[in-house]
């Protein structure tokens, strides 16, 4: 600001005038009103259509309960194992110069492109009652699909590069010297890791694991093609308010689909939060090449 | 990134590689020269759970569309209900696109270049299409623009139907794309200076001259690159847009429900060939675009 007023110019040749300001603001608010606020707002209204006692006994239900649980489990097995390979994948990238590197940061983002659908119909494929190792896991009463092994590796696909894609930029940015002190003063390899990457990086982790939790429990197209929908077993939350939904029972699946657009709001704001105080930390994920979804 | 390796140690060099030299760089997956240990592990632990988790699997799925061979691939597509299913999304992505791209730019614009009450919150909420889970906002927007909802009956009075219908369908796809172009131009136009746009004014230009020829040349090629992933992701997209499409075959059947049909009638490798179809046809675009994009780069005179 402080150039504008040295400029020789007059204002209005400088900035948008006042007009355009106000029109162009009222343009967007009012877009994102219709497209981001009204379906919160609808949200709202049809869950507690029947008042808050008719929420809060929809919730009560013993099959969105058994939701609610295997939604939580799924995502307590999939950040972890997402955060082990999301670390090795930045390690690897970030820390050392390999021929095939943009290959490989292509093939990591591959789940990005690939539909839900599609990303569920591969393992029905592969381990479905006539997919190719079908037969065989029969033979051994061993059920992937319809059961929560293939629940979670269809979470495991579509969640996949939300990790590393955080800590590759953020690792890039912080180069090895750190590293290469502490190994130079004596420390292990796992010292280094555990007391200096990974105290560098605990933000841009945090981060990477906010987004993998939120796309994990609210994950639709994937889990639908591999879950088998049996009520009370392999049914995940947003798999509750399809049922819920396609059985006229509105108060039910809006009281479902409440709870996950609170966890997508709460996601929002301890990202926000996260990229307001750690912003030089998180700062290298918003250049443009990073952004790339 | 070239910097990133400051030789602070004598490094050993690599030693379970016989090349040396030049040719070690063309060995893949390997690295050239590091003193961190850890990469065998840190590179056998990335590759091992992509094969597992990505590679594998996508490869099923090449196979079992491969059961089908040219010939069955091409019944498929031109079967008329697939062929309506894919025109019908690859279409409504590119006009759902279009919208993402034009109020992308212009909702980047504002966030950027202006002051006002809320803006931070405004900016946090642009995500909201990420972050909601596909099936809530599919049956939110289907609420809305059910003939009996908030904004459909509203319209039902002026004779416009956009629930169940592809209408519906495009307004699903709207939405899950709004983050994309918006997130790709906004650090581009944080970075302008404002010397470049004074320097416009001061030769003569309009403020209006000034936003097409110098701010848009500027930002055109993160808007193209923002607007080919929302249509990417609009190809693909099935939680939000079912529940507000009707679903009727040949009018209103996006092809990932396709898919879904076909799985669910035990036709694995028509299930497997729609999905290969539909992989083509999105790796085909991005790569058309990647290459106009190059070649738009190459005639501006900047990568």
């Amino acid at each position: 600001m402080a150039m504008h007023e040295a400029s020789p110019l007059p204002k209005d040749q400088r900035q948008d005038s006042p007009l355009v300001r106000r029109l162009l603001i009222a343009v967007v608010l009012a877009f994102l009103a219709l497209f981001l606020l009204a379906p919160l707002l609808v949200i709202v209204v049809e869950a507690l259509a029947r008042g808050a006692d008719a929420f809060w006994l929809a919730l009560q239900d013993a099959d969105v309960l058994a939701s609610i649980r295997l939604t939580l489990l799924v995502a307590a097995i999939v950040l972890p194992i997402n955060a082990v390979i999301g670390i090795a994948a930045a390690w690897a990238v970030a820390k050392y110069r390999f021929f095939g590197k943009s290959l490989l940061l292509t093939l990591i983002d591959l789940p990005f492109s690939v539909s839900p659908v599609i990303a569920g119909l591969i393992y029905v494929l592969l381990f479905g009652a006539q997919g190719m190792f079908g037969g065989w896991l029969q033979g051994h009463q061993i059920s992937i699909v319809f059961a929560l092994p293939a629940i979670v590796l269809a979470t495991l696909f579509v969640t996949f590069p939300f990790v590393a894609r955080e800590l590759i930029p953020h690792m890039q940015a912080l180069g090895n010297v750190d590293e290469e002190a502490a190994l130079t003063l004596g420390a292990t390899g796992w010292q280094t890791f555990v007391r200096v990457t990974l105290p560098n990086i605990k933000w841009s982790l945090l981060y990477g694991l906010l987004l993998c939790n939120a796309r994990a429990m609210g994950e639709f197209g994937a889990v639908a093609v591999v879950s088998g929908k049996i009520r009370g077993l392999t049914t995940t939350m947003p798999l509750a308010v399809e049922i819920l939904y396609n059985e006229y029972m509105s108060v039910a699946a809006f009281s479902v689909a409440a709870v996950l657009a609170t966890l997508a709001l709460v996601t929002l704001v301890v990202k926000s939060v996260l990229e307001w105080r750690y912003a030089d930390d998180l700062a290298a994920n918003h250049r443009p090449d990073r952004t790339r979804a | 990134m070239a910097s990133l390796h400051p030789a602070v140690l004598p490094h050993d060099g690599p030693k379970a590689s016989g090349l040396t030299g030049r040719w070690q760089a063309l060995v893949p997956f390997r690295p050239d020269s590091s003193v961190l240990p850890g990469f065998t592990l840190a590179m056998g632990l990335t590759l091992t759970a992509l094969s597992l988790i990505v590679l594998i699997p996508l490869t099923a799925l090449a196979l079992k569309a491969g059961d089908l061979g040219f010939s069955g691939l091409w019944a498929l597509l031109t079967t008329p209900r697939v062929l309506a299913a894919l025109k019908l999304s690859f279409a409504l992505s590119f006009a759902a696109a279009l919208v993402n791209l034009l109020f992308g730019v212009l909702i980047a614009w504002v966030l950027v270049r202006y002051d006002f009450i809320g803006r931070k919150w405004v900016d946090a909420a642009i995500d909201l299409p990420f972050a909601l889970p596909t099936a809530v906002a599919g049956i939110a927007l289907s609420a809305l623009y059910a003939p009996n909802g908030w904004i459909g009956a509203v319209l039902a009075r002026y004779g416009i139907k956009i629930g169940y219908t592809p209408t519906g369908i495009w307004v699903a796809l709207v939405f899950i794309g709004i983050p994309f172009v918006v997130r790709m131009v906004q650090p581009v136009l944080q970075e302008i200076e404002s010397e470049i746009e004074e320097a416009a004014a001061l030769l003569g230009a309009s403020r209006f001259q000034t936003a097409m020829r110098v701010l848009l040349p500027a930002i055109a090629p993160a808007a193209f690159t923002g607007f080919t992933l929302a249509f990417a992701r609009a190809v693909g997209e099935y939680g939000s847009v079912i529940f507000i499409a009707g679903n009727v075959p040949m009018v209103s059947e996006i092809a990932p429900l396709l898919i879904v049909i076909k799985l669910e009638q035990y036709d694995y490798s028509g299930a497997a060939g729609v999905g290969l179809l539909m992989l083509a046809g999105s790796f085909a675009i991005i790569l058309l675009a990647n290459a106009g994009l190059a070649l738009w780069g190459r005639r501006h005179g900047h990568a």
